[in-house]
Order: structure tokens, then sequence, then C-alpha cells
């Protein structure tokens, strides 16, 4: 099947050439998508890639590197609010303003790395979840950072073409910089150092003794991960045209942990097929209405009548909660690999078929 | 002599807030004790325990006596079920697995929670008032707060007791160490571990229903308390019980003092501070046997 016989198989950015053909069809697709489809699809596709960016940045923190974090909400709220002051208050152009956002959000990375290397399993967990919500506090309560409202967002600088409206203009900085990303990650991974993330993962007292040295790896993967995330913040700023405190909450560091389960731990594939699933259903169960269950065929109008009666109207942006919670459930209880172990499994059949 | 008393006072406040996140913090233990699952879902439990008497109470018009048995048992149901619907049927479960196993059980709850009862704050009506308080030696106490710090130290001392002479308590221990081995000795660990997840529910219940009356019952209630109660888990050492009664007092007390002398805006922060500098100095917590783990 999928054997490699050689280290060049195993290092390869591309396992085939229809790889190559299947990348650049989705490169066009990509690029023809936002003067084919609706305003509303194109706001979908840019907020679904910097989940996918978020999701990979955290997928080399826990799948790779085997280290939990419960807080990267917070990288995400620095880059956003770093990115934001930036160009409020010191005036950068905007790419620049990017850049030394995820910067400093990769140095509040390496600042986290360091206690984690002394802690694992659930020590570990709460002191990323202390860090996430440290900086949520921090932003509401510090006067600079403007308070429960947040400083206000400037508006988006970059115009590609004077046809384009600014979601589009969103969308074509967004999409070339999670392709880098992406990238980048793919050529992070089958690499020395994501060698060493992962000798980390399997067993840190091994990896040390081979000469993996776990203080330098353990916090570069905090500082890339950050890294990736805080990037993701900054370009979340502008997509949602305003930032507050509450935006970078807990429940938004569980749904980035959900992302990279949910597409499958320690795959690049996974992280893009989990944010992009986990960000569309988000955007679409937010809006949803008990008209919408009334429309089910047969059944439809009892369902509704008894969702009115016994839960609230107002509450039902709440069902994608437990949407989310089944998923991450029902994923580790049926597919630990997650949505990509199925497509592993749904491959190796096709591929073996009559056997 | 005053400002020696107001220290006195700010201690017994921190203390009273204290036992409640002792009391999360012994819940979430028993689990992680027998079955080494971080239980994230304690808090949302005990949320959709204290709502459940809410409805009672509120609703239905029922009786105090006959709501409090009858949300308790809710809780345990709960905990029985997430353990055999969830945490059983898991697939090679790992520490990250099972953590995301009981994430995504709390979100259910949140959701279910919020959907049934909206997110507007309701106020639970109980009997032990928050408001009337009694002076002791010159120090203000509520009687909620003394009810608090009674059910901790019952609840404390209750599972001292059941650990060390119940049959039930020492077979937990056993699983604990090795699950294997008590197998062979004929205890029934998957038993065991449905028992102390209803147990743990029924506890972490309880302390929702102290916390509500002092503030509102809405489905974010437990977030915090959860936090503080998991932080004071970690801090006492997450596999002793003594260790998450006490690190659920020290908590409380370093809450109080701070936010009383220095600042209230960033108290909540401070648990993590000392979470984060006690761990660097003991990465096991105060009082659990520093674990080496053989290669």
């Amino acid at each position: 099947m999928d054997m490699k016989r050689s280290y060049f198989e195993d290092v390869r950015l591309f396992g085939s050439a229809a790889q190559v053909v299947w990348f650049l069809v989705l490169l066009a697709a990509l690029f023809l998508f936002p003067f084919l489809a609706g305003p509303y699809y194109v706001y979908v596709v840019s907020y679904a890639a910097i989940n996918v960016l978020v999701a990979l940045g955290l997928n080399l923190l826990v799948g790779y590197t085997g280290q939990i974090s419960l807080g990267h909400a917070g990288f995400f709220g620095i880059g956003a609010y770093a990115t934001v002051l930036l160009m409020n208050k010191a005036a950068l152009p905007l790419l620049l303003a990017l850049l030394v956002a995820s910067l400093i959000a990769a140095f509040f990375g390496f600042l986290l790395g360091l206690p984690a290397l002394r802690l694992e399993g659930p020590y570990l967990a709460i002191a990323t979840l202390g860090f996430g919500l440290t900086i949520e506090i921090i932003f509401e309560k510090w006067k600079f950072f403007g308070g429960s409202t947040g400083p206000p967002v400037p508006d988006f600088p970059i115009h590609f073409s004077s046809g384009l409206s600014m979601d589009q203009n969103i969308y074509f900085l967004v999409i070339p910089l999670t392709l880098a990303g992406t990238i980048a990650a793919r050529n992070l991974v089958r690499s020395r150092v994501g060698r060493a993330f992962v000798a980390v993962r399997d067993s840190d007292i091994a990896a040390s003794c081979m000469g993996v040295s776990l203080m330098y790896y353990k916090t570069l993967a905090f500082a890339v991960s950050a890294f990736f995330t805080g990037l993701a913040g900054g370009l979340f700023a502008f997509h949602l045209g305003q930032i507050d405190p509450t935006t970078f909450n807990l429940m938004l560091s569980i749904i980035f942990l959900a992302m990279v389960v949910v597409g499958g731990v320690a795959s690049i594939l996974g992280s893009v097929m989990g944010a992009v699933l986990l960000s569309v259903l988000n955007l679409k169960l937010k809006g949803l209405q008990l008209a919408d269950f009334a429309a089910i065929p047969v059944i439809g109008q009892g369902v509704a009548d008894f969702l009115g009666a016994f839960f609230m109207e107002t509450g039902m942006a709440n069902i994608r909660f437990i949407v989310y919670g089944l998923i991450m459930v029902l994923i580790m209880i049926v597919e630990p690999l997650g949505l990509y172990g199925f497509w592993i499994r749904t491959k190796i059949y096709w591929k073996t078929w009559p056997f | 002599m005053d400002s020696l008393l107001g220290l006195i006072q700010v201690f017994v406040g921190g203390f009273t807030v204290g036992s409640a996140y002792s009391l999360i913090a012994l819940a979430m233990v028993i689990i992680y004790k027998t079955s080494e699952v971080l239980n994230f879902a304690q808090g949302d439990m005990a949320m959709a325990a204290t709502f459940f008497a809410f409805s009672l109470l509120a609703v239905l018009g029922l009786p105090f006596y006959a709501a409090l048995p009858a949300a308790l048992l809710f809780a345990v149901l709960i905990g029985l079920a997430a353990e055999f619907l969830f945490l059983r049927r898991a697939k090679e479960p790992n520490l990250l697995g099972l953590i995301i196993i009981t994430l995504g059980l709390e979100m259910i709850i949140f959701g279910l929670a919020s959907w049934k009862w909206g997110a507007d704050p309701k106020d639970l009506p109980f009997p032990v008032s928050p408001w009337d308080t009694i002076q002791i030696g010159g120090l203000i106490i509520s009687y909620l707060e003394l009810l608090t710090v009674a059910t901790a130290a019952v609840v404390a001392a209750g599972l001292f007791l059941f650990f060390r002479y119940s049959k039930l308590g020492v077979a937990m221990k056993a699983t604990q160490l090795n699950r294997n081995v008590a197998r062979l000795m004929g205890i029934r660990t998957r038993r065991i571990l449905l028992s102390a997840w209803g147990l743990s529910a029924g506890i972490g219940a309880l302390a929702g229903l102290l916390i509500a009356p002092g503030g509102t019952v809405d489905p974010y209630m437990m977030w915090d308390p959860m936090m503080k109660g998991f932080a004071s888990a970690v801090l006492g050492g997450m596999t002793s019980l003594p260790g998450a009664a006490l690190g659920g007092c020290i908590m409380g007390v370093v809450e109080n003092l701070f936010g009383f002398y220095v600042s209230t805006e960033f108290k909540s922060v401070v648990p993590f501070a000392i979470i984060v500098i006690v761990l660097c100095l003991k990465p096991s917590g105060l009082l659990a046997r520093h674990y080496i783990r053989k290669v």
C-alpha cells in the first residue's frame, strides 16, 4: 500500500504526481471561488481558512509534540489584539503588524513552554488553561486594551483590485497565508525538527537520550504553535471586524482542540478537514431556527412542537455545542484517528477493492 | 487590633469560598484517583443538577427536602450515564482522548442546559440565606458560608472514612493502584469506576447547590468554580484527597487576601499564578508522592 521504501519517499512534499495535479486544481478552485460564489460563502471560506491555520498550529503542538494545550484562545487573542493595537497606536502597515503580532504570540508561546518542561498530563492542562483565562482577564480589565468592548478594528487596508468587496480582499489575503502555513507545517513535520517533535511525543526520556534537546524542542513547539495561532488571530480581527475579550474564552480553546482531534491528531490533512468541518458547522448551526426542524419531512412538525414546548427558543444557538460535543465523543469512541482515519480507511478499502 | 480582625475576617471569608472549591476538587480527585480521567464535565454536571433543583423548586413548587435528594440523584444518574455510555466505550484511551471525551461531555451538557433553561440568570430558592449573618467573636459569617464549610468538612471526613474502612472504598483504592491485579482479586473494576463517577457527580452537585444561592443559576455558573476547583485539586496533587481539601482552602484564602489587599480586578488570575509557581517547584503538587515513570 502506502509503504515507504526509501528515505526520500518519506520526505517528499507530494506523494505522487496525482497529488500535484489535485493540488493545482485546488489552487485554481480557490482562486476562482470568490468570483463564482456568493459573498456569504466567501466569508465562510475565509473563516474556515483562519481556523485551518489555528488547527495546524495546535496540531503541531498537541498531535506531533504531545503537549496538551487548553489555552490557545489566549494566543489567538494576543495575535488579534497585537495586530489591531500595532496598527492603531504604532501605525504599522497590516502585513508588518501581522508579522510582529505573530512574533509576540510566539514569544508568549515560548514563555508558556518553559513551565511545560517540567509538567505533563493534568498539570500541563491546568497551566495552559490558566494561561488562556489570564489573557482573557487581562484584556478585559486593563484599560490599555480597550476594556470589555475591545479596541476599534481599523478598516482592512489592502485593496488587490478596485472591483473587489472587502470580504473578497480579506479572502485573497487569508487564503495565500493559509496555503503558506499548510506547506510550512508540512515541511516542518517532514524535517529534522518535526521528527524531533515526534520523538519527544513518543518518549521524551528516550528522545533526550538520543540527543534531542527537550528544552529546545518543547519550547520551539510552543512558539511555532503560538505563531500560527497568533497569525490566525490577527486575520480573524479583520474578518470579524471587531474584537472583544469574551471572544477569546475557554470555549474557543476547546473548539480549537476539537478541530484537531476531530480532524485527526498528528495529521496535516486531518487538521484541514477538522477545521473546515467545525467552522462550517459553527456558522450553519448558529442561525438554527425552530422552522428548520419543522421543515424535516414527516416527523418535522412533531419534533418542532416538542422542542418548542420543552426547550427555550432563544437557546437554539446552543445546539452547536451539543453537536460539537457529540462529534468529539463519537470520534474518540469510533475512530480515534478522526476524519483522517476515515479517509485512510476508505482509501485502503478502494485501493485493495476486490479483496 | 482592627486590622488584625480584618485580616482574620479575610482569612475566614477565603476559607469559606475555599471549602466550595474543595468540594469540587474532591469530586475531581475521586475520578482521577480511580480511573485517571480528568473530568472537565464536573462543573457542568453540577450546573445541570442545580438547574434541575431550580426546576423542582421554582417551577414545580416542590419543598426543599424533596428537591435536594432528587437533584443529587439526578447528578448521580448523569455521572453513571457518562461513564457507562461514553468513557467505557473509548477505544485505546490515552490521556488526550479521555480529556477530549470529558470536554465533549461538558459541551453536550452545557448545550442541553442552556437550550432547555436559557441563558438568563435565575435565583435558586434556598432555605439557608446567604445574606443573614451571625457574629462569632467579632467575625461576620453568613449562614450559607457556615453551611458550606460544614458540608465540606462532613464530606471530607466521610470520604476519609469511606476510603479507609468501607469495602467499596478499599476496592476503589485497589483499582487505582493496579487495575489488572484488582481484577484478579475479584474486584469488578468496571463497577468500581461506575460507582466512582456516581459518587463524584453527587459531591459535585452538592458544591453546585451551595454555590448557586450566593450568585445566580445560569449555564456559566460553574465555569469559574470548576476552574478553581480543578486548580485546587492539581495544587493538592490530583491523587490526594487531603491534598484536594487543603488545596481548595489555600486557593480560597490566597485569592481573598489578594483581592482585599492588592486588587479585586485581577483576583481570579491569582490561583493560576500560584499553580504555575507551585508546580515549577513541586511538579506533582503539594501532597502527592512524586510519580516516577518507568521507561
